[in-house]
């Protein structure tokens, strides 16, 4: 019956999939974020100029206690209130419950050199809040009464608390619908208390998520650079920047981003081990009911009170602040400078959401159709670089380049006679480069999920009805993720204008951005002029926060969180 | 010969063996059901097929070229294979016409559009061609289905489960639709399913599929029903009534009287298997035949009614068994039973 069939000859086969370019483009990716982690441990060991007996016996020390301080009170005070936070908006019903739930991310839009700056200039001795204290109580000077450092570590604890705690809140809250309220009301059933099943029964199922809060929430901490260099908190990143820009010592800084690597590191493990858990623990993906626990009189006002004080100092008092200041110094603030300024920030930014959202189409689409390993793995390196600090893979960036160019040149001048000097370094394309590294994850993370809301058959389908791999991406998964696509770019985009300490070093010879021009100012005591371009960083930082608040008001209970179609 | 072949396809997953060594030939025009229980690697061989997963081992043929074999591996979009997914897949994004020309994108846009407003009007979903398919019932959806895959006028036709996500009464009448513009196209048709009476209902050939990944027969529907190559493939049709015995001059005695039991030794464990439609009930007063038995249970299911009955004599004294009668039965009315076999409903294994 199944008669030998007659073999005509194998018809030709595409060109892409000889070549195979989803590999190779993977692949390549993969391996230029990678480059500047490898060039920074490859130089840690084998300095040409060795000064790390130096550093070890001097200032290391420092970096540690101070970095680690730093990281501790970060942890605790965004522990406290993102998870406090997230309980009561999930759990209990009070005055402007409904507002919080999307309310208590403001702080996010905030950098925490912005509100640096502005508490500083608050709370300093010349500034109003001490002022008016001597005047109602009569103090003369500084010797006649107390009163805390803001530019110290606790003051830089204090300040990215405020703006990162959101970071924790947004993960708890989500554990907490997932599985915590459903447990919880189990564990009432059976005779505990509301707060002994807090503590006993929604607390540990959350801690998952929690962990990858507080994991994202370290990593910004270690990746900060403004507010530390403000407040002359000797961290890691700060002891990067003094032994590469004043002690001029490329390998010394290499040194210190390594062993600066080995707490990211830890805190990358902590994540994915967290996140696999979270993975494991969640076993019922239906929203229900929230309890709504109705807190009537005072109790209510309390809790109303509780979740107002981080947003009223997290966002809304430095967003009032820099406000007056862009008006009062509107003729000094606004000039073509700053708009050139912005104009660069735009630029580069632009440049980097779209280059970013390219290749994590690329990278995410090719896992999809191969459905290797390896690949999976090579976007999982890719996706690393939100982990590194910014001040480390500055230094990443400045040595493959620096290579780069002199091999470029090298080679220009042994076969054409002429020097080509410096190509890539202290270009926007570095900055660029830079910024790709460090945001890519965004975008890959954005990307992949609503790649993944997209069911295998669609491919299917297209494929079995004649169209190619690259005609089914834009034809069938393009439209379908456009949404995903526009929220990659943003999310980049921001980050990007946001950003300080890569652009800090790597930006070409006088050329500034918003950000970088923020921070000269206000390091020069002059945030009045600043202040109309820092209003706009912060701007720009609210357009996430209204995508984020977009997608819980999706996620409320009684609203299936997968539907993308509109139905 | 025309259609689709696949010789001696193997395939595993990590070390789980899914399909071993399965051969089969999809003539055009035929419509062939692999049927088999629902992780039995049915929609694995589909997907090979179609080129959506790679060949591990063996050969697939389309029309006499080979499109799949060692060092070979055409993609889907050159094997001219239609694929309806049990979701349908309808691209959300496009509309009902739009989905139907997708396929179309090699001809003339004016052809192309005619020949997608011709399927349409073939599942006569016409009326509906700009609506979203968010818009759609699911009967709507997969007739919308059907008319893509058959648009750019496929070799072959895959079929993954293509009925079940309809209710029942949708179902019979979309699975008629389907199979008359399918008859319609000459095409070669490889349907999978898990339900046995869609497989008797669509197909010109069944290949029942058992869990080992294997192929345990091969035949017509009626040959699948009234002669099933073992125990296996007798139960696919649903609960059946079971006898133990030994042989005993070429038969097994039970109450019902004598089973023929052919070509078995003397001695030989066997094991009879009664269909409940095998099991004739009938008013004792009137007939000799068959045995007297106890009316447990009665059940109305329908057109059917499912009745359990106690034997009262014999050698399955007080042993239970399931008949299933047309029409409704009476258990309150006080009267003689009597059950009979009808040996076209009655296999035979050795036992083991």
């Amino acid at each position: 019956m199944t008669s030998e069939p007659v073999l005509l000859p194998a018809p030709r086969r595409h060109l892409w999939e000889w070549l195979d370019g989803w590999k190779i483009g993977t692949l390549t990716i993969a391996g230029l974020v990678l480059a500047p982690i490898i060039a920074v441990l490859y130089l840690a060991f084998t300095p040409s100029d060795n000064i790390w007996p130096h550093l070890a016996s001097t200032v290391l020390p420092g970096y540690i206690t101070t970095t680690l301080t730093l990281m501790i009170g970060v942890g605790v005070g965004t522990v406290s209130i993102g998870v406090g936070a997230a309980w009561i908006v999930t759990m209990c019903r009070f005055p402007g419950r409904r507002l919080f739930e999307w309310g208590m991310l403001l702080p996010m839009a905030m950098p925490a050199y912005i509100i640096a700056y502005v508490y500083t200039d608050i709370l300093e001795y010349a500034g109003p809040v001490q002022a008016m204290l001597r005047d109602m109580f009569g103090w003369g000077g500084k010797q006649d009464y107390w009163f805390p450092e803001i530019r110290s570590v606790g003051g830089a604890i204090a300040m990215m608390t405020l703006v990162l705690y959101p970071y924790v809140y947004l993960l708890s809250r989500a554990a907490f619908l997932e599985q915590s309220v459903a447990m919880f009301e189990a564990s009432r059933s059976l005779g505990r208390g509301p707060w002994r099943s807090f503590f006993t029964v929604a607390l540990p199922l959350a801690r998952p998520g929690i962990v990858v809060g507080v994991s994202l929430v370290l990593m910004e901490t270690l990746n900060d650079f403004g507010t530390v260099d403000f407040f002359a908190v000797n961290t890691f990143s700060l002891g990067i920047f003094d032994v590469w820009m004043n002690m001029n010592n490329v390998s010394g800084a290499a040194q210190l981003a390594t062993v600066m690597l080995l707490f990211v590191a830890f805190l990358v493990f902590l994540e994915r081990n967290a996140r696999r858990k979270r993975r494991y623990h969640n076993t019922s993906s239906k929203y229900q009911a929230l309890p709504g626990f109705q807190l009537v009189g005072v109790r209510g006002w309390l809790a109303t009170a509780g979740c107002l004080i981080p947003v009223l100092l997290g966002f809304v008092l430095p967003t009032v602040v820099l406000l007056v200041y862009a008006r009062q110094h509107y003729d000094q603030a606004l000039t073509v400078e700053i708009l050139q300024y912005a104009a660069n920030s735009i630029k580069l930014s632009v440049l980097a959401g779209i280059v970013a959202v390219v290749i994590a189409i690329v990278m995410a689409y090719s896992v999809r159709i191969k459905g290797s390993r390896m690949l999976l793995f090579a976007s999982r390196i890719a996706a690393m670089g939100y982990a590194i600090p910014g001040a480390v893979l500055a230094v990443g960036v400045m040595i493959v380049l620096g290579n780069l160019d002199n091999g470029v040149d090298a080679f220009a001048r042994r076969n054409f006679g002429i020097s080509t000097g410096l190509m890539f370094s202290g270009t926007i394309a570095a900055v660029t480069f830079g910024y790709l590294v460090r945001f890519l994850a965004l975008s890959l993370g954005t990307v992949e999920a609503s790649l993944g809301k997209i069911t295998a058959s669609m491919d299917g389908a297209s494929r079995s009805l004649g169209r190619g791999a690259f005609a089914t991406m834009r034809h069938v998964h393009l439209p379908m993720i456009r949404g995903g696509v526009l929220t990659a770019v943003l999310l980049v985009f921001v980050d990007c204008m946001k950003e300080l300490p890569m652009t800090t070093i790597l930006r070409p010879f006088n050329f500034q951005t918003l950000a970088t021009f923020v921070h000269q100012y206000a390091s020069d005591e002059q945030l009045g002029d600043a202040a109309l371009a820092a209003l706009s960083i912060v701007g720009v930082g609210v357009l996430p926060v209204i995508v984020l608040s977009l997608t819980i008001a999706k996620s409320r209970p009684g609203q299936s969180p997968g539907q993308t179609q509109g139905r | 010969m025309q259609g689709l072949h696949l010789v001696g396809v193997r395939h595993s997953y990590d070390s789980t063996k899914v399909l071993d060594t399965i051969s089969l030939t999809v003539p055009a025009g035929e419509l062939v059901c692999l049927l088999g229980p629902s992780g039995c690697g049915k929609t694995t061989l589909l997907r090979i097929a179609a080129g959506m997963e790679r060949l591990q081992a063996g050969r697939v043929t389309i029309d006499e070229r080979a499109v799949a074999e060692p060092g070979l591996q055409l993609p889907p979009e050159d094997r001219q294979v239609g694929y309806m997914f049990q979701d349908y897949a309808l691209f959300p994004h496009l509309t009902v016409f739009e989905n139907v020309a997708f396929g179309l994108f090699r001809q003339d846009k004016a052809v192309a559009r005619k020949r997608a407003m011709a399927m349409l009007e073939q599942v006569g979903m016409t009326s509906h061609a700009d609506k979203h398919p968010h818009m759609l019932s699911g009967g709507q959806q997969q007739r919308v289905a059907l008319a893509r895959v058959l648009a750019p006028e496929p070799r072959v036709v895959l079929l993954d489960e293509p009925f079940s996500g309809l209710d029942s009464n949708m179902r019979a009448r979309i699975r008629e639709q389907t199979l008359s513009v399918l008859k319609h196209t000459n095409v070669a048709t490889l349907m999978v399913t898990h339900d046995t009476e869609e497989a008797m209902f669509m197909a010109d050939r069944i290949k029942v599929m058992g869990e080992n990944g294997r192929i345990l027969q091969s035949g017509s529907p009626e040959d699948i029903y009234y002669k099933p190559v073992d125990e296996y493939v007798a139960r696919l049709f649903g609960p059946i009534n079971v006898i133990d015995g030994v042989v005993s001059g070429g038969a097994l005695e039970s109450s019902f009287g004598s089973i023929a039991a052919a070509g078995m030794e003397d001695g030989a464990p066997v094991r009879i298997l009664m269909r409940p439609e095998g099991l004739i009930l009938a008013n004792g007063d009137g007939e000799t035949g068959g045995a007297l038995v106890d009316v447990v249970s009665a059940h109305l299911l329908g057109d059917n009614s499912l009745v359990r009955i106690r034997l009262r004599s014999g050698v399955h004294k007080g042993v239970e068994f399931e008949a299933r009668i047309v029409g409704a039965f009476d258990p309150t009315e006080k009267r003689k039973i009597r059950a009979r076999v009808d040996p076209r409903h009655v296999f035979r294994y050795p036992r083991n």
